[in-house]
């Protein structure tokens, strides 16, 4: 037998973990007392593993980099501009869409639990959730960012946004400056391709 | 859940190749959440202030700089629990019970 089919083997029989018994057990409960449709769970992590993610947030960047009107609606009111995008999120807080410029960096954080912009990023990155993330881009954003990859230079102000029940926040980056001057002759959808999840958080420059 | 997360149409600018679940119960805990939330048994405010309790009282325990993982989906599985007793839901006694039964199945029953 080899390394693998032994630890193979050994998952199979492994007792589930006390959380799996406790789930079981939850979702037996509401399933029997009619609380809970059967395939109502299934459904909502379907949605959220495959129908909403980062590239809605993307599409919307996309839109906005290239139509400056749309950009304008976009940070008056992100709630209202994201309406055209007919998109599934099931979340109704308030979207404040914001802005890096040369002069400002943003950057998203819920300092208190794990508040983030479903409809616009899907669910949000294990590292977005840590405590050391929580509160070090608070207290230390350029020491943070520059340890994630992200060097802001001083020159550039670092804004932190902190997510709240009623309000989450995108960061709507600056194009790479290698396509910046020509983006109105690139199509909205290959567009979307140069813009990361980590980029709409603000943990990232493109 | 991992594959889904990282094929398929969504995939490029996805996780950056993170999971975002790590276990099948971690995926079942989110999915009934807000399930209920969405049924009107709560609102998503409501359960909100049971994770931050949650997280509070691990992190009033823990440094900031912890050895031990920072156990985000059990303290998602509290704040449900809690939320449940709290609404007269289902009580933690008949999860406990059942968590019971479970458990003492044969393991791999459902292999």
């Amino acid at each position: 037998m080899s390394h693998d089919d032994h630890q193979d083997h050994k998952h199979e029989h492994e007792p589930p973990s006390p959380q799996a018994l406790r789930v079981e057990a939850i979702e037996s409960l509401l399933l029997e007392k009619g609380l809970l449709a059967p395939t109502a769970v299934d459904e909502v992590i379907a949605r959220y593993s495959e129908r909403v993610g980062p590239m809605n947030g993307a599409k919307i960047v996309a839109r906005a980099w290239r139509d400056p009107e749309f950009k304008a609606r976009l940070l008056k009111d992100g709630t209202g501009a994201i309406a055209e995008f007919d998109l599934e999120g099931g979340q109704v807080e308030k979207l404040v869409v914001v802005e890096n410029t040369p002069l400002q960096h943003n950057v998203v954080v819920c300092t208190l639990c794990s508040c983030y912009p479903w409809a616009v990023l899907g669910l949000p990155p294990k590292w977005y959730k840590d405590p050391a993330y929580r509160s070090r881009i608070v207290r230390e954003p350029r020491k943070l960012l520059a340890e994630m990859g992200t060097v802001v230079p001083e020159t550039v102000d670092i804004r932190v946004w902190d997510s709240s029940a009623e309000i989450r926040y995108l960061v709507l980056p600056m194009p790479p400056k290698d396509i910046a001057e020509d983006m109105t002759k690139i199509e909205e959808s290959k567009l979307a391709e140069y813009i990361s999840r980590d980029s709409m958080i603000g943990v990232e420059v493109l | 859940m991992l594959e889904m997360d990282l094929q398929g149409p969504v995939a490029p600018p996805m996780a950056n190749g993170e999971v975002i679940f790590e276990a099948p119960w971690q995926s079942r805990v989110f999915g009934m959440a807000r399930v209920l939330c969405e049924a009107g048994h709560y609102s998503w405010d409501e359960f909100r202030h049971q994770l931050i309790k949650q997280i509070e009282d691990w992190e009033s325990h823990h440094n900031e700089r912890h050895e031990v993982e920072y156990p985000y989906f059990d303290c998602f599985l509290n704040a449900l629990t809690d939320i449940l007793e709290a609404k007269g839901l289902c009580s933690t006694v008949d999860m406990s019970v059942r968590a019971d039964e479970f458990s003492a199945r044969p393991h791999g029953h459902d292999h």
